[in-house]
């Protein structure tokens, strides 16, 4: 093999690699973009994974009653709303608690991951007829090929050729560093976070902008559960998600609560679990124990927040409820 | 944090009390909304817990790990730590155990159980310090680098199981010797062969290990210091790093024993599992619920476990999905951290006794 076609062979895999990895990322930036929103106005949201997985299951759901009813190419679309709609129901259990009720925000979001668990499969036994995953689904989302674009050499394969999900998750990132960084919305939002009762004696109201955030949280999150299911199980039970939403959480952590930082972040992780077959093509890694390559993600993970990124500063009034009486 | 802390130390009994039947009734409530009939479930769920001496022994089988993990996510609470990784700290105490229980051979009973109970303790208390070390000396947050270790424990010992105790054609290892064996065989034979196992009483052992360590001791009065006001225990000086490595270690050592007797005294092997077994999780809910006290503890984990051991029966009989009892869990703990909610339904029991004291 001339040198010319190894080059080839592997940028062809390369970009295979990138292309992967965008799959894997998606769901990541929606979770992580979720839990932005969340934690910058001051409420941890732990329980991205349960949000994650009650949109899965709805997307599941919602996809699959509208392909019965013919609805073809359109199905998944369905399945995209009835999942922000049902995550959003949750993120609402959450706010309630939180913001209302005061309750601790890292036991409400356990509850959050607990109830997300037994409801949707309990859900699924009762839909299905005691059938332990969803119906699979016929019709879920191809990838897109960007006109003229995607014909570019290995680029065009690596980086326009991806589900349109991946491009709502992109869009949705600039669109999340617009509103909290350009907007009046924005500044009411991360001061609520930083001084909540600056924020209160100014007229910013304090409670109504949580909720909103919360609710926010709950809608990109329930997106990148859907997002697994209509792009890469085809159906929902209960390992579909398996540990996504915590993912998302670190990308969050480790990009600093910035839209941007974080989708790094996320890249970087579903990078991580791309490797995972890219890694078996090559003689000196193909003996790697598979168990390793599963752990890498995790593994980097705790090495990168242990490591060089230096401490990462959360939002001051973060996992504190807002207490108009307290001084 | 702190206010973790503070929801888990609140010395109320009513609360946990209210908020485990409000959770039974949004089951009921949830399975009126399925199309089962709750009282039916209800009743058959009981009916499993209690139906039969066999039954009794296995709901106690059930029971015992979450009364270790509760201790261990409790022990962590205390000294202002989130422990969500006692799943990961079981998993590698049940692979220290299964290790010993194997590898080791031609020791008495006396000795090599011991050995293997003690391995899989520091197998889970290493992997509780862990955690404990990169947040005293990186400050990465605990409750993430728990959750990753979790999953990194799963897949190493599923490593440690494939390659060097795998059964040949088994998605599991070798049996232990005999002689690592924590089974009361006279006892499992009289309950009609439930796995009935001496981890029972090791484990209401720790929970006195677990009052005497943290209160009647200087290191516990340390570690609480330093949960109660981390400032003001290192003006006091007191070694706070020092302090948070050695609680995760101790409750690592307490999930790390749940998953030893899991091996040792009711399965004798150890699967290569796609997920971990969920103890962990659930000693969250145990030791909220026990409001972080080794009583409330055991009678949470009695709760919890035997529910939980129930809800087979409710498929079973009443052919309701089990999946509901995590919802009643899930409720309950919502209830108790929400104390306001609970407050609120109480207030017309409140406005009565103050009446009838008025009269």
């Amino acid at each position: 093999m001339d040198l010319l076609s190894m080059i080839n062979a592997f940028l062809t895999k390369f970009s295979e690699l990138i292309n992967t990895t965008l799959v894997y990322s998606t769901a990541l930036i929606f979770g992580a973009l979720g839990g932005i929103f969340s934690e910058r106005s001051g409420v941890v949201n732990i329980g991205i994974e349960g949000l994650m997985v009650s949109g899965a299951f709805a997307s599941a759901v919602g996809a699959y009653y509208a392909e019965e009813a013919n609805m073809g190419m359109w199905s998944p679309w369905i399945g995209l709303l009835t999942a922000m709609v049902f995550a959003l129901i949750f993120a609402l259990i959450h706010a309630v608690a939180t913001i209302t009720f005061k309750a601790d925000q890292v036991i409400s979001g356990v509850v959050i991951n607990f109830l997300a668990a037994g409801v949707t499969v309990y859900l699924v036994k009762v839909l299905f007829n005691g059938a332990g995953q969803t119906e699979t689904l016929n019709n879920v989302f191809g990838k897109w090929e960007i006109p003229l674009l995607s014909k570019i050499p290995y680029i065009g394969y690596a980086f326009f050729t991806a589900y349109p999900t991946t491009y709502i998750a992109l869009i949705l990132v600039a669109v999340t560093w617009f509103v909290l960084f350009k907007t009046p919305f924005g500044l009411r939002l991360r001061s609520v976070g930083e001084h909540p009762s600056a924020a209160d004696t100014v007229g910013i109201k304090v409670k109504r902008i949580r909720y909103i955030a919360v609710l926010i949280s709950g809608i990109f999150a329930g997106l990148g559960g859907a997002t697994i299911t209509l792009t890469t199980t085809s159906s929902f039970s209960h390992n579909t998600i398996s540990g996504q939403g915590f993912i998302a959480m670190a990308a969050m952590i480790f990009g600093k609560w910035h839209p941007v930082g974080a989708m790094g972040a996320a890249v970087f992780f579903g990078m991580a679990q791309a490797l995972n077959n890219f890694m078996r093509l090559f003689d000196f890694s193909k003996n790697i124990p598979q168990e390793f390559l599963y752990m890498l993600p995790y593994v980097l993970t705790i090495l990168v927040l242990a490591g060089a990124v230096g401490r990462a500063k959360a939002p001051s009034a973060l996992g504190e409820p807002y207490d108009p009486g307290k001084r | 944090m702190n206010k973790v802390v503070r929801v888990f130390t609140s010395d109320s009994a009513i609360n946990p009390i209210v908020a485990i039947i409000l959770g039974l009734l949004f089951g009921a409530l949830v399975m009126l909304a399925g199309g089962y009939n709750p009282i039916e479930a209800y009743s058959s769920l009981f009916a499993r817990i209690f139906g039969s001496s066999y039954d009794i022994g296995e709901a106690i089988r059930a029971i015992t790990p979450l009364i270790l993990t509760g201790l261990s996510v409790a022990f962590a609470f205390r000294t202002g730590l989130f422990n969500i990784g006692a799943e990961g700290q079981v998993v590698m105490g049940m692979t220290g155990a299964t290790l010993i229980g194997v590898k080791v051979t031609g020791l008495p009973w006396i000795i090599h159980a011991p050995l293997a109970v003690i391995v899989g303790a520091l197998f889970g208390g290493l992997w509780g310090a862990i955690a404990g070390y990169l947040k005293a000396k990186r400050g990465v947050n605990e409750v993430i680098t728990t959750i990753m270790l979790n999953w990194i424990a799963l897949f190493l010992s599923n490593y440690i199981v494939n390659a060097f105790l795998l059964e040949p054609k088994q998605q599991r290892s070798y049996m232990i010797q005999d002689s690592a064996s924590l089974s009361i065989d006279w006892l499992s034979n009289l309950l009609n062969h439930a796995r009935v196992h001496w981890g029972t009483l090791i484990a209401l052992l720790a929970a006195v290990a677990f009052y005497i360590i943290l209160m009647k001791t200087k290191q516990g009065f340390e570690l609480r210091a330093v949960g109660h006001n981390i400032d003001a225990a290192k003006y006091a000086g007191m070694n706070v790093n020092r302090n948070m490595i050695k609680a995760m270690f101790i409750s690592g050592i307490f999930a790390g024993l749940a998953g030893v007797f899991e091996i040792l005294g009711v399965f004798h092997y150890q699967v290569v599992a796609a997920a971990s077994p969920g103890y962990g999780f659930d000693g969250v809910a145990v030791s909220l619920l026990g409001a972080n006290n080794p009583v409330g503890i055991v009678l949470g984990a009695a709760l919890f476990g035997g529910l939980t051991y129930g809800s087979a029966g409710m498929s079973f009989g009443a052919d309701v999905p089990p999946e509901i009892i995590r919802i009643v869990i899930g409720s309950v703990i919502f209830f108790v951290a929400t104390q306001g909610i609970v407050k609120w339904i109480l207030i017309p029991f409140y406005g009565k006794r103050k009446k009838e004291r008025a009269s």
